[in-house]
């Protein structure tokens, strides 16, 4: 997997590459942790639109931050999740807590 | 007319060490052997997708207080006869002492941001999961998925 981050408009925008699992995530979540604490965003905005594969482990890392930026009062969006992601992503819920969105890039 | 499972026609086993690396290698050994079977990218995907929770499973849970590398074991089978793949999952870990009860959705023993999810996806997508465990001796998981829309026989 790999990981993405810069800003835009205020809002920290993530992007993740490639397989989510137990093992990518483990390098990726104290660091996106680190950038939330410091940068304090109104929005995180999570892409999802190159996502090759998500699993269990997928729902705890955005359910994870989901908590960690809500308790700070900043929101969280999934953009563009792949039909993999999506699917997981409904399974459990998530889209009742986190607003999926879907754009073409302006 | 009752229609009997085929017989297997081809099989695999192996086994290799608890460490989460191995999550992508499992889904990708299993997604080799399924691919004979000619899936839909989705049927490929749901496949990929459960053996990857019963695997993390072992990685995260069976083996949660196993300190020697040598005792942590993952068996990883598979086979398949007429369209029907079956792959099973097992360790030698801790076991579940109420299985009814982990298999719930939302259900989780503990772990780090764990959501319980995993059995319900496993048994989301796949068309039979069965789960055997032992206190203490291990846990099996069994799935069974049918690929294809019509069997040839
Ligand atoms: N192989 C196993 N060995 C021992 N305990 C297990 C095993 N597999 C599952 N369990 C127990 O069953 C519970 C439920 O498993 P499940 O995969 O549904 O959720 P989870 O692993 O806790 O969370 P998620 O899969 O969503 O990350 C686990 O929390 C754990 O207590
Ligand atoms: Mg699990």
């Amino acid at each position: 997997m790999k990981m993405k981050t810069y800003f835009s408009r205020g809002n920290l925008v993530v992007k993740l590459d490639g397989e989510i699992d137990h093992h990518s995530i483990k390098e990726f979540r104290d660091e996106l942790d680190k950038m939330i604490g410091e940068s304090r965003p109104k929005t995180m905005i999570l892409e999802l639109s190159s996502i090759d594969f998500m699993d269990s482990s997928g729902l705890g890392l955005v359910l994870g931050r989901y908590k960690k930026l809500s308790e700070a009062g900043s929101k969280m969006l999934i953009k563009n999740p792949t039909p993999e992601a999506e699917r997981i992503l409904k399974m459990a819920g998530v889209d009742k807590l986190v607003r999926i969105i879907k754009q073409k890039d302006a | 007319m009752k229609k009997k499972e085929s017989k297997k026609t081809n099989y695999f086993s192996c086994t290799f060490p608890a460490k989460s690396v191995n999550e992508g290698f499992a889904r990708g050994i299993a997604s080799a052997f399924c691919s004979q079977l000619d899936p839909t990218l989705e049927e490929l995907c749901d496949v990929k997708t459960a053996i990857s929770e019963a695997v993390t499973n072992c990685i995260v849970h069976a083996y949660k207080d196993e300190d020697d590398l040598k005792k942590k074991k993952i068996t990883l089978k598979g086979e398949y006869g007429g369209s029907c793949l079956k792959i099973t999952v097992k360790d030698c870990g801790c076991g579940i002492e109420d299985i009814e009860k982990a298999m719930q959705p939302m259900y989780s023993g503990g772990g780090e941001e764990r959501s319980g999810m995993g059995f319900s996806i496993m048994e989301c997508f796949t068309d039979k999961l069965a789960v055997k465990s032992k206190k203490g001796v291990g846990t099996t998981v069994i799935l069974k998925k049918y690929i294809g829309k019509v069997s040839e026989e």
